[in-house]
């Protein structure tokens, strides 16, 4: 199934969910809509054969490109036999929103794992629902997003910090968090 | 002087598939009731495979309710990546899943180079692959040698660990250290396999399955070990994709899903193996996957010396692979490349890829984003531990706390992976 079935047979199965859809390097990658993540979600692993969650993944896109110049190449890498294609500045597409979460499905059985990507952007302060009632494990995927980028998953069942001690201040992965210099646990302890 | 009366001790049924329990699925709370206690397992407990943290509430001797937390060693790899260049990233990924550390790197390298598209000659392939089922076996003899010790079977371990060191004395003939060897690099590999090696490997080989042989005598059929482990922690397949079990903690209940096999990627497409499947789901069948795995890596390390094609182990696309020593004294250009590859690094192209390998423990995926920068905009492990140990508490409820901790040791979880 190509992207772009794919794409239609989700947005027939859910109006309005799907807002845009592309090829993706590794996966056929469905940007949804946060209202209708958990509609998207059940489809896909009823109708779709994706029961299986690979991975919950969240993106800060604050800053994203600022720091790139000269980037020497074409849109798909390099094309060594023409050199021409060399030195030609590129940008990066700018984000839609500050922060991307991104859910990793594959089909587990028979046939192949048709691994497909969600993907729903976000801005500071808003919150995706959580997928937890599809996929359990998305469990401690969710709450390790949570504590480390500050992503909020309404609905979550246990939503606490995972990987940080829970009296820790800040999500460390997000970009302005700061590095180096500041004042971290036990500086003052002696 | 009077007597206590015990009460009885609860008859617990044999091979009852976990079930997912509501809320929150990686937690069961304890029924409310009296006479409960709630006992704290760590983070420093020697049977929790470092530092895991179980919070128990019993009934007598029987656990009802768990939870378990983890992060004790999160040590920030992930954001570590993002302040380095990609080259200075690869000695970071083995440290995270110390035990299977070649898994690692090929993961985050071969994520790295899809993204640049960099070719890599086959008999680097051949030779990672090689590696990579060495390092199998290492991750297989250590989860079969701690697992047995908690069991109180010490002999076992000394063992286990005899043909560990045997594979690390290989690892070290190769890449001149004995883990974390920086030894796959993008384009390839370091170096070619250094002379002897052939002989080494084939003597360790030959050697090999009588191990396994002999780990298969002194437990599989041993009436201890099975009845400490028949019908333990038992997760049907169905609950098992759920809750995101991969590797052999999948295929104990009966899923062939090996992405060896489903996504073959180096040259798993060329090599002829098993995919070794049980189908109670208990850690007994889980057990049994990773010992008889054993042998199926034996078998690709065979070939892999049979049919390594000859040839570079170095891609020489020079814009992103470091220029031969000697060169450096006689081109102007290769001196160029080796300063800008080595203090700026190599730009690869903007977008995001997900890469998973067949780790020892199951699905090891890198996500990876580029701005199209130097750095890595952002890297994310899917590291199979992390999701394996979400399944400890349903596997554990209404079992005897011994049995927790057999549950804990066959889904061979390693902490530094789970927190990284």
């Amino acid at each position: 199934m190509t992207t772009d079935e794919l794409a239609a047979a989700v947005t027939k199965a859910v109006p309005e969910s799907v807002t845009a859809h592309e090829d993706g390097l590794d996966m056929p990658t469905l940007t949804v809509a946060a209202a209708k993540l958990v509609e998207v979600a059940t489809y896909l692993r009823d109708k779709q054969g994706k029961n299986f969650l690979s991975a919950v993944s969240a993106v800060d896109y604050l800053g994203y490109g600022d720091d790139v110049a000269g980037y020497f190449g074409t849109e798909r890498g390099r094309d060594v036999n023409s050199p021409g294609s060399w030195g030609s500045p590129m940008t990066v597409a700018a984000p839609a929103k500050r922060f991307a979460v991104r859910y990793h499905l594959a089909h587990v059985g028979d046939g192949p794992t048709d691994r497909v990507r969600l993907q729903v952007w976000l801005d500071d302060g808003e919150e995706v629902p959580t997928v937890v009632g599809v996929w359990p494990t998305a469990d401690w995927h969710e709450r390790e997003q949570y504590d480390l980028m500050g992503i909020v998953f309404t609905g979550h069942p246990n939503l606490k910090r995972l990987i940080m001690p829970t009296d820790w201040a800040g999500h460390p992965l997000r970009k302005d968090y700061p590095i180096g210099g500041e004042p971290v646990q036990f500086t003052d302890a002696v | 002087m009077s007597t206590v009366e015990r009460p009885p001790a609860p008859v617990l049924p044999l091979y009852e598939p976990a079930k997912i329990p509501g809320g929150a699925p990686s937690k069961v709370d304890p029924p409310p009731g009296a006479d409960l206690i709630t006992v704290n397992f760590g983070p420093n407990h020697p049977s929790t495979h470092g530092v895991l943290r179980l919070i128990v509430t019993l009934d007598g001797e029987v656990v009802v309710g768990l939870d378990a937390d983890i992060g004790y060693v999160h040590t920030g790899f992930e954001k570590n990546f993002e302040q380095k260049t990609y080259w200075k990233g690869i000695p970071y990924s083995p440290r995270m899943d110390y035990v299977a550390f070649f898994a690692n790197e090929l993961a985050y390298v071969g994520a790295v180079e899809k993204l640049i598209e960099i070719d890599v000659p086959p008999r680097a392939q051949w030779i990672r692959m090689l590696f990579a089922e060495l390092n199998r076996i290492h991750s297989h003899l250590i989860y079969l040698g701690t697992s047995a010790v908690e069991m109180g079977a010490l002999s076992v371990f000394f063992y286990c660990l005899r043909e560990r060191d045997s594979v690390l004395d290989l690892f070290e003939m190769a890449t001149g250290v004995r883990m974390h060897d920086r030894y796959p690099q993008f384009g390839g590999v370091a170096e070619d396999l250094p002379k002897g090696f052939y002989a080494e490997c084939r003597r360790f080989l030959a050697e090999m399955p009588k191990r396994i042989d002999e780990y298969l005598d002194l437990l599989a059929g041993n009436p201890v070990w099975k009845s400490r482990y028949q019908g333990i922690g038992t997760i049907d397949a169905e609950t098992a994709i759920a809750m995101g079990l991969s590797g052999p903690n999948l295929r104990g209940s009966g899923v062939p899903y090996d992405i060896r096999r489903a996504e073959p990627y180096l040259a798993y497409d060329q090599v002829q193996f098993d995919v070794i499947t049980r189908d109670k789901g208990d850690a007994y069948d889980r057990f049994m996957c990773r010992t008889l795995e054993m042998y199926e890596s034996v078998k690709i390390v065979e070939q892999c010396l049979d049919s390594m094609p000859s040839g570079p182990v170095m891609s020489d696309d020079r814009k992103y692979v470091l220029p031969p020593r000697h060169e450096l004294h006689t081109s102007m250009e290769s001196l160029i490349h080796h300063f800008k590859l080595v203090t700026e690094g190599f730009r690869a192209p903007p977008g995001q890829l997900y890469h998973p390998i067949e780790s020892p423990r199951g699905e090891f995926g890198c996500y990876l984003v580029s701005d199209g920068g130097t750095k890595p905009w952002r890297i994310h492990f899917r590291a199979p531990s992390f999701v394996s140990l979400q399944s400890t508490a349903m596997m554990s409820v209404n079992r005897y706390v011994g049995d927790m901790i057999v549950v804990v040791g066959s889904l061979d979880g390693v902490m530094g992976e789970a927190d990284r």
